[in-house]
């Protein structure tokens, strides 16, 4: 699949309109989100913050395609995809979207190197030279035949980040991604992240607690209780 | 208090994963039921057996036989009186009424010493009944009701007797078996003066035998028992491996609760103590659900068995089961031992467990290559010590252990084969959900290897078996054929009346073939020697496994003796041999002839020199030629000419179904064994299976995130078990056929004295591969459902970081 | 010895109980302990004026309940000590008559019993008629069972006389036992004695009588085996035949029964039958010469004077004895007390000295105790 053309990157590339969620708790429907509507253009990178349980990740899944709205729409390159079978859900997280989560979530029967590939091979957009570029960036040269189980967590979480982006996503989602690192690799990895998602062309939509980490992206959302806070400012 | 806080916190670990708890309680009880039922089963008839051989006092007390296979004379034993040897006459023999056979032993209660009865028969008010006639029958109350209605003295009922046992006057017996004047034995009472005449020269055809603790029929049934406790154990060690993969699973699930334990300062004693009465706890409740269900097993199969030992070797087995108190012991003692040697790994490892040592979170570990190769050596190793014993070894129970052998470096071999495999076709792959696929497969691998293990085993003796049992069947069949190759076959009930038969057949039918024998010993073991009359029947039918042109005129003319296979292997024997037969003489073997489903070594003879060496031979028996489109009218018109009892004419036909009936009757027990280690080895599938998707969610949650559906998820789980089924069937099948090549040239020449050619039957594989399948799709079919109902809520908990 | 038929009787009685059980298939009377006390179904009853002719009569009376042929021997080894001897031979019919083979309703028993003043040793024997294996054939005579055997025998050499030609003039006696046994040969000194009326012996006032004739004149010279060794003897011994079908009273429970040698030659038989009343003694004196003289009931007294503890039990092993028509009053006392014949249906048997007015030997057996 060639390439999505640079002057596309100026379309909006996520919508949400309305978006609304609860789950089932012990207690009673817990409402997770409350009517939210946000939009992230292509290219562009987007902070979510907020306290623990104010749905950030929640609204990750759903934009992923991991989990269905209640209410309202949600728009992925231009596809709704609330009007998707898990088949469509399913081609969107391959296709479109590359996750990177707080825990790694490598895939620990494969080596580093058949973890790298693993999401480019499937979205059929494996690129040789693009891998060895970025193997060679995130300093996994080394370790490529090692298995998951063998790394240290940053070492973890930069092939989780290779393996997202050696695919080129048109929207990478990250989780907290450097949430269980310690601060010193934290930093190192979150940079490295950023400037790689810059280079590729990626929209990125990340969930953190941290303040420090949101200033370094475009906008910056907060989210309090399940509904955007009005005090929210674009960080740049 | 501690402990009993410790133990709660251990035990709460149930409550949150009953399944586990009913797998382990299941595999435990399963195990114990088919051990304990098998061994029931054997304790049942061996029981009899002993009754059996003490019901005489054989077990203590010397005999006198017939050196010749001639019964004793009456005159014999009135001469041994006379010299003041205090002896005791018996007649026994067996009596056919309609379907059952009667064991019917004929004493002299006035001389019978009492150490010489151990039954409750002829006692003080019945002694003069017992003795006038019509006399009385003693039965045992089960042989009474089966037999009600027949033609016999009048019947008294006694439980001391063994089932299939009649105990009556020797007077009345000699009547009944149609034995008047005979003697079989003669029971030698304790403490005889030393100065007798010694009895050789008082009656120079009576030899003394020793008394026998455990009786010919308990040595004759040996093979049969050991190969029931064999397939018991198969069974039972199919069953552990539930139990070992249900208590590794909970050890390590709980290890966290372990530690937590041990550094609140619980000692690892008390620890290990701990869950070591946890373990026997269940133990015992799963001992005594096995010791029941073992029951019921025992139950259901105890009349084929003991159809079987009737139909083999005579014995007569009770088709009720008693439950015994040593059983409950016994039962609940192998439930013990199964579930510590299942637990003593995992018990050894909380034993050394660091305090410090950091939680594993994963329950089974990537097995290291070098267990792996430790494995492979070891199966190496086994291999090597079977092949050796095969070579050198010789007897049944080395047959055993070699089939032994052969399965358990099978079944360790297993993994070590799976994973290469599995490497191999990983590395082949090219497509990365393939290679995720392989590289998967490989890491469930030691999850899943001890229940593939288990399965192999059950596939393997199940192909074995069924391969032995087919081969056998066809063998048989056309072995039948060429035996029973005279259309009729009649018995006269008396001497008188065989000579009216002789004189009536002549020229009503083309040949009359006479089946005399008579029986003796050879070596102090029992022999059976037939006459044969000179006849083309004979020449161009009887199954000769080794001849020379000459063997039929050799045996015809009184100059050579055909054995059986089992003599021949037995003593070594080959043609140009010199046999000595009862009676002093000797021959020469001519030929040796296959006789499956005969326990006894027999020889046959051309019917002059039987007749000339045995004159006293019981000339009842004929087989008779004729156009097979005549049989009908002819039995019928034989019937209404000497009023013979339909039982004394018996066509081919019939007679073929009852011998394939014996035939199918023996495998039958074997068989549902077969099935009873099958269903065990699925349910060790499902219970590994349903450990692992508990584990599975979170191998399977980023895959899904990168864009795989739930669909695609569960239809590569399944095509995973699957392709494992496959290749454990695949690796059965040479497996199978080691063990019925096993089972066809060591075990059944051992046991039975005769080896048998190996068939093979692929559509027998077809089925067996279609029910594998089948079990293992149907084992996988819980944890799939549940997978491929997973809400997304439940995947996205994995990716969670706040919770 | 007509005090056998009760002694026999009780033992046998006792056998027979073991034996007949009475479940014999006899249509009527067949009912009551062992059925002596009935009529005898089937069975010939003694009559009086019975001629006996021997030897037939020393075979066997098939078609009677119960015969036997009964010897006990008082004897003197050559080291000095008093021995004594028994051998028995009893026959009792399960019904009339006889068959070949094992279908013969015969039963034969034996006992032996050899008496020291030690030891006392018992033996017994039990067989089927039919099969030859036990019997009796008068002429010549041979009654046996098993290696037992009491058998005519050509007249002992050097012996003076060859006694009587009755057939039974001159027997060889053998019977062994697991650590016992005896050969002896046996010859007749005087006459054989017809005892009660001619041979008929009425045994109770309810009229149940019994065919009984005695040959209490044997000398004895033998050699008996003991666990020591071989010992030779001489003596005396006394025969018993008798044979009948209902020979027992219901009521009497128990027998003491007497046969003795007197130095004088002469011989008395006599026993109490003990029943629920006052019992009732019999007695027949036998003069030196053979001559029979039977005497009325209650003419002989008995009396225990000394008793023994036997195999449990308390047995009366020392007697007076009084027959005042002929001047008797004697004590016996046995050779043995402890001679306790300890077989299916046990009893005293064994040999006993007299002292008194009389001085000689005999024989004793109580049954019942």
């Amino acid at each position: 699949m060639p390439l999505p053309p640079l002057s596309d990157r100026t379309e909006t590339l996520v919508v949400l309109q309305g978006v609304s969620k609860s789950y089932g708790t012990a207690e009673g429907p817990l409402m997770v989100l409350q009517a939210i509507d946000l939009t992230l253009d292509a290219g562009q990178s987007l902070a979510l913050t907020g306290e623990s349980g104010s749905g950030k990740s929640t609204l990750l899944h759903l934009v992923a395609g991991l989990d269905h709205p209640d209410d309202g729409r949600i728009m992925v390159d231009g596809q709704e995809i609330g009007g998707l079978d898990d088949k469509g859900r399913a081609s969107l997280r391959r296709s479109t979207v590359g996750l990177v989560f707080q825990q790694f979530n490598l895939i620990p029967s494969l080596t580093v190197a058949a973890n790298l590939a693993f999401h480019a091979r499937l979205a059929g957009r494996f690129d040789a030279a693009w891998q060895r570029q970025l193997t060679e960036r995130l300093g996994l040269d080394h370790l490529l035949a090692r298995y998951p189980e063998q790394l240290s967590g940053g070492q973890q979480q930069r092939v989780a980040i290779g393996r997202t982006l050696a695919a080129r996503p048109k929207l990478v989602l990250a989780d907290e991604p450097t949430g269980n690192l310690d601060e010193a690799t934290g930093d190192a990895v979150m940079a490295l992240m950023l400037s790689l998602v810059a280079e590729t062309g990626s929209s990125l939509l990340m969930v953190t607690h941290s303040d420090r980490l949101a200033r370094r992206l475009d906008r910056r959302i907060h989210l309090r209780s399940g509904c955007i806070d009005a005090t929210t400012v674009p960080t740049a | 208090m501690m402990r009993r806080t410790a133990m709660a916190a251990l035990l709460s670990h149930w409550r949150r994963r009953p399944m586990q708890l009913v797998m382990l309680l299941l595999g435990l009880s399963l195990a114990t039921a088919l051990w304990s039922g098998v061994q029931a089963i054997n304790a049942e008839a061996r029981a009899s057996y002993d009754r059996a051989a003490a019901t005489l006092g054989q077990d203590r007390l010397d005999r006198i036989v017939s050196g010749t296979g001639a019964p004793i004379t009456q005159s014999d034993y009135i001469a041994l009186r006379r010299a003041g040897w205090l002896v005791s006459p018996v007649v026994d023999g067996t009596l056919r009424l309609g379907q059952t056979r009667l064991n019917i032993i004929g004493i002299d209660p006035l001389t019978m010493p009492t150490e010489g009865l151990n039954a409750d028969v002829a006692r003080d008010g019945d002694l003069a009944a017992f003795l006038t006639p019509p006399g009385l029958l003693y039965l045992s109350p089960e042989t009474a009701d089966k037999l009600s209605g027949s033609a016999l003295p009048p019947v008294k009922r006694t439980s001391s007797l063994p089932a299939g046992i009649g105990m009556t006057d020797i007077g009345v017996a000699q009547q009944l078996l149609g034995k008047p004047g005979e003697i079989s034995q003669l029971i030698v009472a304790p403490g005889q003066r030393r100065d007798l005449r010694a009895i050789g020269e008082i009656a120079p055809t009576l030899v003394v035998k020793a008394p026998d603790a455990r009786g010919d029929l308990a040595r004759l049934t040996d093979s049969f028992h050991l190969n029931l406790t064999a397939f018991g154990f198969l069974a039972f060690a199919v069953g552990l491996f539930i139990v070992y993969s249900a208590i590794g699973l909970a050890f390590e699930q709980r290890r966290a609760t372990f530690r937590t334990l041990r550094s609140l300062g619980l000692p690892a004693s008390t620890l290990t103590g701990l869950l070591l009465a946890e373990l026997v706890g269940f133990a015992i409740v799963a001992g005594v659900a096995g010791v029941l269900l073992g029951y019921l097993v025992g139950s259901i199969l105890l009349p084929g068995v003991a159809a079987t030992l009737q139909g083999l070797y005579g014995a007569s087995v009770p088709g009720t089961l008693s439950l015994r108190p040593q059983w409950w012991a016994s039962g609940l003692a192998i439930a013990l031992f199964g579930t510590l040697a299942a637990a003593a790994q995992s018990l050894w490892r909380v034993w050394r467990m660091p305090l410090l040592a950091p939680a594993q979170p994963r329950a089974w570990a990537r097995a290291s290559e070098s267990g792996l190769r430790l494995q492979a050596a070891a199966a190496a190793t086994l291999f090597a010590a079977t092949i050796a014993l095969a070579g050198f070894g010789s007897g049944l129970v080395v047959g055993f252990s070699v089939l032994g052998g052969l399965l358990l470096g099978a079944a360790l071999l297993l993994p070590v084969l799976l994973a290469l495999f599995l490497a191999l076709m990983q590395w082949l792959a090219r497509h990365p959900i393939a290679q995720w696929f392989w590289a998967d497969t490989r890491q469930q691998l030691p999850g899943l290897s001890l229940a593939l293990m288990a399965l192999l085993l059950a596939l393997s003796a199940n192909i074995g078996v069924g391969t032995m049992v087919s081969s056998f069947r066809l063998t048989f069949t056309g072995w039948l054929d060429q035996r029973l190759a005279a259309e009729l076959y009649v018995t006269a009930r008396s001497e008188p009346e065989a000579a009216a038969l002789r004189g009536w057949l002549k020229g009503r039918v083309d040949a009359v073939l006479p089946i005399w024998s008579v029986s003796g010993d050879i070596a102090d073991a029992p022999v059976e020697i037939y006459g044969v009359a000179d006849d083309p029947t004979y020449r161009e039918n009887w199954p000769l496994l080794a001849r020379t042109p000459e063997t039929w005129d050799r045996v015809a003319n009184g100059a050579g003796a055909l054995v059986n296979e089992q003599l021949s292997r037995r003593d070594g024997l080959e043609i140009g041999d010199s046999l000595m037969l009862p009676g002093g003489w000797t021959t020469t073997i001519a030929g040796v002839y296959s006789d499956y489903g005969n326990p006894l070594p027999q020889v046959m003879i051309g019917l002059d020199a039987l007749t000339t060496h045995y004159p006293d031979v019981a000339r009842l028996r004929y087989g008779i030629r004729l156009p097979p489109e005549n049989v009908a009218a002819f039995s019928e018109a034989l019937r209404a000419r000497f009023d013979l009892p339909p039982e004394n004419i018996v066509d081919q036909g019939s007679l073929k179904r009852r011998s394939l009936a014996v035939f199918e009757q023996t495998f039958s027990v074997t068989a549902a064994l077969n099935v009873l280690t099958l269903g065990v080895a699925g349910l060790a599938m499902f219970a590994s299976l349903m450990t692992l998707s508990t584990m599975r969610l979170p191998q399977l949650a980023p895959i899904w995130a990168m864009g795989l559906t739930r669909r695609q998820l569960v239809v590569l789980e399944l095509a995973r078990t699957l392709v494992l089924a496959v290749i454990t069937l695949i690796a059965a099948l040479p497996v199978g056929l080691g063990l019925a090549w096993v089972l066809l040239s060591v075990v059944n020449v051992e046991a039975f004295g005769w080896q048998l050619p190996m068939h093979v039957f692929p559509a027998d594989w077809v089925r067996l591969a279609i029910l594998a399948l089948g079990a293992s799709l149907l084992s996988a079919l819980i944890p799939l459902r549940q997978l491929a109902a997973t809400a997304p809520s439940d995947l996205l908990k994995v990716f969670a970081n706040e919770r | 010895m007509n005090g056998r038929l009760p002694t026999a009787n009780v033992t046998i009685l006792l056998l027979m109980s073991v034996l007949l059980g009475f479940s014999q298939p006899m249509p009527a009377g067949a009912q009551g302990f062992a059925g002596l006390g009935t009529t005898a179904e089937g069975f010939a009853v003694p009559e009086p004026g019975k001629s006996f002719a021997f030897p037939r009569d020393h075979g066997a009376h098939p078609d009677f309940r119960i015969e036997w042929w009964y010897i006990t021997a008082n004897l003197m080894g050559a080291d000095g000590k008093a021995y004594g001897v028994q051998w028995t031979l009893f026959r009792s019919a399960l019904q009339p008559g006889d068959r070949e083979g094992w279908n013969s309703p015969q039963i034969w028993m034996g006992h032996a019993g050899l008496t020291t003043p030690d030891r006392h040793f018992v033996a017994e024997r039990i067989a089927r008629g039919g099969i030859g294996q036990a019997g009796v054939t008068p002429e010549p005579f041979d009654a046996w069972i098993d290696d037992w055997r009491m058998q005519a025998a050509a007249p002992a050499k050097g012996s003076e006389t060859s006694g009587p030609s009755d057939g039974i003039a001159n027997v060889t006696l053998r019977a062994t036992g697991a650590e016992f046994g005896y050969a002896l040969g046996l010859t007749a000194k005087g006459p054989i004695v017809l005892q009660g009326q001619g041979g008929y012996s009425v045994k109770s006032a309810a009229g149940q009588a019994s065919y009984y004739y005695s040959q209490p004149f044997y000398t004895v010279r033998g050699t008996i085996s003991l666990p020591g060794g071989d010992v030779a003897v001489t003596g005396q011994a006394w025969l018993d035949r008798e044979w009948s079908s209902q020979p027992l009273a219901a009521d009497q429970t128990g027998w003491d029964w007497f046969s003795l040698h007197f130095d004088s030659g002469e011989k008395l038989m006599g026993f109490r039958l003990r029943d629920s009343g006052a019992g009732y003694t019999s007695a027949t004196w036998i003069a030196a010469d053979g001559t029979p003289s039977p005497l009325p009931p209650g003419a002989l007294t008995v009396e225990p004077l000394s008793s023994a503890q036997v195999a449990g039990r308390t047995v009366p092993v020392g007697w007076r004895l009084r027959l005042p028509a002929r001047g008797l009053d004697i004590t016996t006392t046995a050779v043995n007390p402890q001679a306790w014949m300890a077989t299916r249906t046990p009893y005293w048997e064994g040999p006993i000295s007299v002292s008194g007015s009389h001085q000689g030997r005999g024989y004793l057996e109580m049954t019942g105790y």
